[in-house]
């Protein structure tokens, strides 16, 4: 899991370029132009690293909060081969949070400042782990689809411009392969299990599809803004084709297993290639990413809370002869 | 050779790993640091994988399948001892835990690479492997809190202090201490414990922190019999909660 990260439409494209030293800035397109990575030492603009250092540590903290609703799992976990997969799976998780915020500090930002950004509130994380998991198919579903949503954002991500990101996404990707397939395992053993189970999973599926359909952000308005951050290969693909990528990839197989999407108007145009689908409450979607969604609260007590009982051991690692080393790219 | 007393030297430890496996992943998502909780739950897909390869070795010694007897049973039926049942706590008591009880299981582990019984030494040849890293894990921790400053030293003697009764109870003799012995399977608990006290005291002196006075040692003992604290019935009710559910359905 779980990266993706929202970028504002809106925000405006003015004076983004202001002050920018204009033939360092042709050069630096150039050479993403030609293919090439961006390395944390080389020049880039002031832009570029603020996107690229919001992306990453977005993408960060999903990680470590999306650990949260699968990690209560793990205790309830059935069996010695569910529990120990997904023990594995969410400490992935975690290892994935800890490369990225490595790799988001070599843009300048420290791994603590993006923690207390994170935990007051200041900086956001993938909308749909404000959801609960309230079974133990919901924790099904999600390593099923929520990471197949972000495996399709990472595969377009990993080809962008920044090197040390890259480099993170390629590693995470191979894990990531695995999880979808621990999750989809997990989703045909429930779908075609007893009733009882295939209740579970159906009504697991029914709760997580709205914020399935959100992962991906809502449609990019063809701005300046996002503009740039395409050619910069920041931002790779827009949300409404990585969309349409999932429900492609996705819907069919969702089908075969003989689950209903609730959404009767899901279906395919076979004219145009493209699904067709009720668009998604943007409203109910922004209000969660402001804050008011039903996990909001809770997700960021948790991890408040974790730091809080972890800051002694921090305190205690912080001594005279320790200092901060900036990680390698 | 007596099954029932290598069964019984099989489920208390199988059950020690289960139970302290389960309580290590608690950590996941929540440690103080990523690279710790990273720690804990590698240790504890260690943990969890070894006592279900012991239960394994119960289910071919004529026990019900692995998951049926880690995820079926009542607590009253596990054999852990209390100690690894307790609440994790803060980081502080969950590493001092750790450095106490894996200092054991290693030495056990070792004991039994040796054990008459072949299947069981071929496990714990496996197995002393992985936990050799455990030690180090806790030794390098244990040695770098214990003396780092005033709160962290005041903490990591306080929980070591909390833990050292339970500690002992690792090391509960079993009903069938003297057949295991006499069979070659198991040099028994007594021995564990004097090599673990050399162990650990080292490292301890090295973290500045002071093991309980003597007179004032008490071992909690009973889990090696079904007795438990409060804490496990929640915590068996917790693990087995979507098992129960259809435990005759695939998961």
């Amino acid at each position: 899991m779980y990266g993706n990260a929202y970028i504002d439409p809106n925000e405006k494209a003015a004076g983004i370029l202001a002050g920018e030293d204009m033939q360092k800035l042709a050069e630096f397109e150039a050479r993403i132009a030609r293919g090439e990575k961006i390395e944390p030492k080389d020049w880039m603009p002031r832009e570029y690293r603020k996107q690229l250092i919001r992306m990453i540590e977005q993408h960060a903290h999903s990680e470590i909060i999306g650990a949260l609703p699968e990690g209560t799992w793990i205790t309830r976990a059935p069996g010695f081969k569910r529990k120990l997969a997904l023990m594995a799976k969410v400490q992935d998780e975690v290892g994935h949070g800890q490369l990225l915020y490595s790799a988001a500090e070599t843009l300048g930002k420290s791994r603590e400042a993006m923690i207390n950004d994170l935990i007051t509130g200041k900086s956001k994380y993938s909308n749909v782990f404000n959801y609960p998991a309230f079974t133990w198919a919901d924790a099904c579903v999600i390593a099923w689809l929520i990471d197949a949503g972000a495996i399709i954002n990472q595969v377009a991500n990993a080809k962008g411009s920044y090197g040390p990101y890259c480099r993170a996404l390629d590693r995470i990707c191979t894990e990531e392969s695995f999880h979808l397939k621990y999750g989809h395992d997990n989703v045909v053993t429930l779908a075609t299990g007893t009733p009882v189970q295939r209740k579970m999973v159906q009504e697991a599926l029914s709760r997580w599809w709205p914020p399935i359909m959100h992962f991906f952000g809502p449609s990019d308005k063809i701005s300046n803004h996002t503009e740039i951050l395409m050619r910069w290969k920041v931002k790779m693909a827009t949300n409404d084709d990585m969309r349409q990528q999932f429900l492609n990839m996705y819907v069919p197989k969702i089908w075969d297993l003989g689950l209903t999407v609730p959404d009767a108007k899901l279906s395919k145009n076979e004219e145009t290639g493209k699904w067709e689908y009720t668009e998604p409450d943007w409203d109910e979607f922004k209000r969660v990413i402001n804050g008011d969604g039903p996990c909001n609260a809770e997700r960021l007590a948790v991890r408040r809370n974790a730091e809080e009982r972890g800051r002694w051991v921090r305190e205690a690692l912080n001594t005279s002869e320790s200092k901060y080393m900036v990680p390698f790219a | 050779m007596n099954n029932t007393a290598v069964k019984e030297l099989l489920y208390k430890m199988a059950d020690d790993l289960l139970i302290i496996g389960h309580r290590n992943s608690e950590w996941t998502g929540l440690g103080p640091i990523l690279e710790e909780d990273i720690s804990f739950s590698s240790m504890a897909q260690d943990k969890i994988g070894q006592s279900q390869a012991l239960f394994q070795l119960l289910h071919e010694l004529g026990e019900q399948e692995p998951d049926t007897v880690a995820f079926a049973r009542g607590a009253g039926q596990f054999h852990n001892c209390q100690f690894v049942e307790l609440p994790n706590g803060e980081y502080d008591f969950s590493l001092i835990r750790h450095f106490l009880f894996d200092h054991a299981d290693q030495l056990r582990f070792e004991m039994l690479a040796n054990s008459s019984y072949e299947p069981l030494a071929k496990v714990a040849r496996k197995v002393k492997g992985e936990i050799k890293y455990h030690v180090f894990h806790a030794n390098t921790w244990v040695v770098k809190l214990g003396p780092a400053n005033e709160e962290s030293h005041t903490r990591m003697q306080k929980a070591l202090n909390e833990a050292w009764n339970y500690a002992l109870g690792i090391f509960e003799n079993g009903p069938y201490e003297e057949e295991l012995k006499q069979a070659g399977i198991f040099d028994g608990e007594q021995v564990l414990f004097d090599k673990w006290l050399a162990n650990i005291t080292p490292h301890l002196l090295k973290a500045g922190l002071m093991i309980p006075l003597q007179d004032t040692w008490q071992a909690v003992n009973g889990g090696r019999y079904g007795k438990h604290t409060t804490h496990l019935e929640p915590l068996v009710e917790e693990m087995s909660e979507v098992f129960k559910i259809d435990p005759s359905a695939e998961w």
